[in-house]
């Protein structure tokens, strides 16, 4: 569920997919499945009463831990299931030394602190990290656009699409609530495109993108471009894993809208004043919107632009160039990561034939 | 701002602590929520005590740390106090203020049994 305006999930639904997210539990959150429980050992359960042993998990937000934990002999453990919960001597254990007694009386109850220290919205950073990092690995440059409906996102897509394709691969990630109509209309410019519909949701979370990125798997060194559902609200608290959040706004709409929705524009790095070509019929001022926006961000980076006369286009197009070849350059720093990935693959490989 | 669903998202991660940790029952919950995460501490009390009904935390006790509004102010080179998300500076008025504290959302910790 969103936690800023509290809209539900659990009506997501990815294009193609066959099998519409069973993991989604009946009070509406989303269950992480990325838990990989590593066993490394041998299960003694048959003969041995009680046998204690280390055990390794590695949890979806990509933290490890090890602990000790006892089997005893009719100990029961489903592996085929995708959960299952240990009692863990570290924290889980029934300590009764741990009240604010530091003793245990028979009878009374004990109660201790857990510390959490998380944010209300990591386990959705900790999904948008992992595609970061999918990206960075290949040198992709993503790039997440965000705006109130209307303003001339998915125009503003198609024309950038047309300017680009001729030089690089591009992949686009379109959500909305309902329909797969911007996916259709990528799609008519000849570049791969995939429709998320969010249901009851009003924006895309780290989780719906990583399912896209498996689904698309965008070429190295390519552009992702995530269209975001039209809201100037909730998908601002939401990283996705782009390296840019590109806000749109179009003169159409008040100058004042960067102090009316702040938290968008603060998160931005880039915004797009959009539909440029109608100011002489408006009585928009640009230069206020614009200083409203800086206002906000100082740091942002401002281009204006029509999607329909093309004006402005081509400074857009420059720096989302400049963007790509900063992702290739750091790609070549990274170079002995890539390394380190072979000589993973090469052992992988020798013990694969080793086990022939 | 939206209370209710932050207490849904609050629940969400006590639920889970305390699953894993084999509780019985939650008995506080300590927030840490910033002065300008636009956090309404009241509503926020309310809306948890309705979230929580049914739930392993029902009747547990919200308490709330509030954490003062922090910013670098450029002009000034010094950290300041702030009341308001993306405001003024209170000393030269300047909006070139980076927040650097209190816009926290975060559960510290829970007392489970």
């Amino acid at each position: 569920m969103c936690t800023v305006c509290g809209c539900g999930a659990g009506e997501t639904r990815i294009e193609g997919d066959a099998h519409e997210h069973t993991h989604v539990h009946a009070d509406g959150t989303v269950h992480s499945h990325n838990h990989q429980h590593s066993h490394d050992h041998a299960h003694p359960h048959d003969a041995v009463p009680v046998a204690a042993h280390t055990h390794a998990h590695r949890h979806a937000d990509g933290s490890e831990h090890t602990h000790d934990h006892v089997h005893s002999g009719e100990h029961q453990h489903d592996h085929a299931g995708a959960h299952h919960h240990h009692e863990h001597l570290v924290s889980g254990d029934l300590d009764y030394g741990t009240g604010p007694a530091r003793a245990h009386a028979p009878g009374m109850s004990q109660s201790r602190m857990v510390q959490i220290e998380q944010d209300i919205l990591s386990k959705n950073n900790a999904y948008a990290s992992a595609n970061r990092a999918w990206f960075d690995e290949r040198g992709i440059f993503a790039l997440n656009l965000v705006s109130s409906p209307g303003s001339g996102k998915t125009s503003l897509l198609v024309k950038t699409i047309e300017l680009l394709k001729a030089e690089v691969a591009i992949s686009v990630v379109e959500g909305d609530q309902q329909t797969s109509n911007d996916a259709e209309r990528i799609r008519a410019t000849g570049v791969a495109a995939l429709q998320i519909n969010t249901g009851k949701g009003c924006h895309l979370d780290g989780h719906m993108v990583g399912h896209a990125i498996q689904r698309m798997k965008p070429a190295d060194e390519s552009l992702f471009l995530i269209e975001n559902v039209g809201n100037l609200v909730c998908p601002a608290a939401f990283d996705l894993g782009e390296h840019h959040k590109v806000a749109i706004l179009s003169v159409t709409e008040g100058e004042d809208k960067p102090l009316k929705y702040p938290d968008m524009f603060a998160a931005a790095d880039v915004m797009l004043l959009n539909k440029c070509d109608l100011l002489p019929y408006l009585e928009f001022d640009a230069d206020l919107a614009e200083a409203n926006a800086r206002r906000v961000n100082p740091h942002l980076t401002i281009f204006r632009v029509s999607a329909s006369s093309g004006d402005g286009l081509s400074a857009w197009v420059s720096w989302i160039k400049s963007g790509l070849e900063a992702q290739r350059a750091k790609r070549v720093e990274t170079v002995d990561s890539l390394k380190a990935r072979v000589a993973e693959l090469e052992r992988q490989l020798e013990q694969t034939q080793a086990g022939k | 701002m939206h209370e209710m669903s932050l207490a849904e998202g609050i629940l969400q991660l006590v639920s889970e602590t305390a699953n894993r940790e084999a509780a019985t029952r939650v008995k506080t919950v300590v927030l840490e929520i910033g002065k300008l995460s636009s956090v309404e501490p009241e509503a926020l009390k309310f809306c948890f005590d309705v979230v929580t009904h049914g739930s392993i935390a029902q009747g547990a006790a919200l308490e709330i740390v509030a954490v003062p509004g922090e910013g670098w102010c450029m002009p000034c080179g010094e950290t300041v106090a702030m009341e308001e998300l993306y405001g003024a500076c209170p000393k030269c008025g300047s909006h070139q203020v980076q927040t650097t504290g209190g816009s926290e959302m975060r559960v510290k910790e829970i007392e489970i049994e």
